[in-house]
């Protein structure tokens, strides 16, 4: 099977993929752009397909018009990385499917760039609560990707909850799409989100255009009367079949429910992020290193401890798109053999003080175990409860995360513990009185779901085409 | 100047739109939910980006498929029962 080995490989075709790709190119390499998903955009710029063209689509977006510009573009869309292949002197060979979305005939293709970009992105992390796999309790991302690329309101009374400016967004999506928001509750309390937003002020002048884009995001909350209240939570989602209704609770600053402050609201949807991971696998398995927040490790022109290999964007550290951008245009020049200039490195640290400011304001508190049952389902998957990973920890008595997942089940189901892996990590870190082996779970040996046998008839094809 | 289509969910033919998901298709017609777990509960999206596998669908005799990932072709076979 043949090799391609372009001058720099940018996988991630988000914010920070794009302004990679495009900034490479511009210093002169020969670049091949990928993503997994049918279009360009990433988290961000997220919109209907090409056979839904929509004349108002920058209604729904920030910085439309850079997007016009950027996606200009070649990209390689529905190709899927499932691989990187390490190599001890020069970047990993990336393995690739190409087709639908996990189709069973998708073309095989295989990269051995002389520099790759990283630029994958994050998840959403959500914490677990009682009732939370009832249908109609999604991610807040999922009520942000089906208002921007299907146009689809997930409900009529949509409670918006969790913590982070991302909420607001999502609340702006889902009344532009035509959902009634009932309400956005932040887990924290004024005392934090006001310590965190107001230090040093002259950097968040730096960013105005992220301030100008969260003043938006107000206004819509304040024209559709969408009450936004701190220090709550939701900390229980009922119905059979469906979500009906919550009960939200005011939390300490701790994020601890407070006894006595329970409230039901009747919902259709509830919509719940509280926070992101980065997406690491393919730097996991090129050897790059991670900081303690388990995203990777940047030098200022955006390398990474792997020779060769670059990141930007979410998967460096979570701080929205405009960082995602300036991190991309310093790692691609990096890759494409250039060095930015003193302006592009400023936009880069002034949008990492912005992240930095995120962290303090909103971060996860450890008080929010306080709204788990024992028969609340931690692991979605192989429906593993909280009292299922206290009693496993007690019988077995081990402290390793791998033989309590294996003993368990938690985390080991076909997410390989993308939903619950950091919580399920937590909470074990607490019931054995300290794990051995913490932050295992981000390293999965496969970056994606495949099938054996399409690999294995894409192998076949590619043999009987070889004598030609 | 969408272009209509037609996908057959469980041998009942459903309107969708060129470009749509599979998910997309099934909320679009008022469905929340079409999976079950071992356990008996019901699932649907939860994640919308491809990450937390609880949309899985049968496409055209295929397994496995995130129904939030997979654009609806039109004449597609779409099955919520897993097949043994
Ligand atoms: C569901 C969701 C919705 C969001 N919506 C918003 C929003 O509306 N506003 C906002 O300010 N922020 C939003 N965010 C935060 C968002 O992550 C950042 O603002 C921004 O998109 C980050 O840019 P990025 O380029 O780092 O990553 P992303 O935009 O996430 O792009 C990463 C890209 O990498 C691709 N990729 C990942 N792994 C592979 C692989 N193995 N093979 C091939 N391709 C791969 C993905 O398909 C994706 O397109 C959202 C995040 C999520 C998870
Ligand atoms: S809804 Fe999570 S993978 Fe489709």
């Amino acid at each position: 099977m043949s090799v391609e080995t372009p001058e720099v490989l940018v996988v991630g075709a988000g914010p920070a993929g794009l302004a990679a790709a495009d900034a490479a190119r511009r210093a002169g390499a020969q670049v091949v752009l990928l993503d997994a998903a049918g279009d360009a955009g990433g988290q961000y710029w997220r919109h209907l397909p090409a056979e839904r063209p929509a004349a108002r689509e920058r209604i729904l977006h920030h910085g439309w018009g850079k997007f016009t510009a950027l996606r200009g573009q070649d990209v390689l869309t529905d190709a899927q990385v499932w691989l990187a292949e390490r190599h001890d002197d020069r970047p990993p060979t990336l393995h690739v499917l190409v087709g639908p979305a996990d189709g069973r005939d998708r073309v095989r293709k295989t990269f051995a760039p002389k520099a790759l970009v990283l630029a994958t992105g994050a998840y959403e992390r959500t914490l677990p609560f009682p009732g939370w796999d009832l249908p109609g309790v999604f991610t807040a991302g999922a009520a942000q990707a089906l208002a921007k690329s299907e146009r689809i309101a997930v409900g009529r009374r949509v409670l918006v909850a969790g913590a982070g400016p991302f909420l607001l967004p999502v609340a702006s999506s889902l009344v532009r799409t035509g959902a009634g928001v009932v309400g956005v509750l932040e887990a924290n309390g004024w005392p934090r989100l006001a310590r965190g937003w107001s230090r040093r002020p002259a950097e968040l002048l730096a960013t105005r255009h992220k301030g100008g884009e969260l003043a938006g995001y107000v206004r819509d909350l304040v024209r559709h009367r969408i009450p936004y209240r701190a220090a709550t939570a939701v900390v229980a989602a009922h119905g059979t079949d469906r979500v009906e209704a919550v009960t939200v609770a005011r939390l300490d600053p701790r994020w601890a429910p407070i006894a006595g402050t329970d409230e039901q609201i009747e919902v259709d949807a509830v919509c719940v992020s509280h926070g992101f991971v980065p997406r690491v696998e393919l730097a996991v398995s090129a050897g790059c290193g991670l900081d303690a927040y388990g995203a990777v490790v940047t030098d200022d022109d955006g390398r990474t401890t792997v020779a060769g290999v670059f990141a930007a964007g979410e998967i460096t550290g979570v701080g929205g798109a405009d960082l995602a951008l300036a991190e991309g245009v310093v790692a691609g020049l990096a890759a494409a053999g250039s060095a930015a200039s003193a302006a592009q490195r400023r936009a880069r640290s002034d949008n990492q003080a912005f992240a930095a400011r995120l962290e303090a304001a909103h971060g996860i508190r450890p008080g929010w175990t306080g709204w788990l049952g024992d028969d609340t389902l931690v692991c979605r998957c192989e429906e593993v409860t909280a009292g299922d990973l206290r009693a496993g920890a007690a019988a077995t008595e081990s402290r390793g995360l791998r033989s309590l997942k294996l003993s368990t089940r938690a985390g080991l189901g076909v997410c390989q513990g993308r939903v619950c892996g950091r919580t399920v990590e937590e909470l074990l870190h607490r019931h054995t009185g300290g794990l051995l082996d913490r932050g295992r779970t981000e390293s999965r040996p496969l970056a994606a779901f495949v099938r054996l046998g399409e690999l294995a008839a894409t192998e076949q094809v590619a043999e009987e085409k070889e004598p030609l | 100047m969408t272009l209509p289509i037609t996908v057959v969910v469980d041998g009942v033919a459903m309107p969708g739109v060129a470009g749509q998901t599979v998910a997309g298709v099934l909320m679009g017609a008022g469905r929340l939910s079409w999976r079950t777990t071992r356990n008996g509960r019901p699932r649907g999206v939860f994640c919308g980006i491809g990450v937390c596998h609880d949309c899985l669908v049968v496409v055209n005799g295929l397994a496995d498929v995130r129904a939030c990932q997979r654009r609806a072709i039109d004449g597609d076979e779409i099955s919520t029962e897993e097949q043994a």
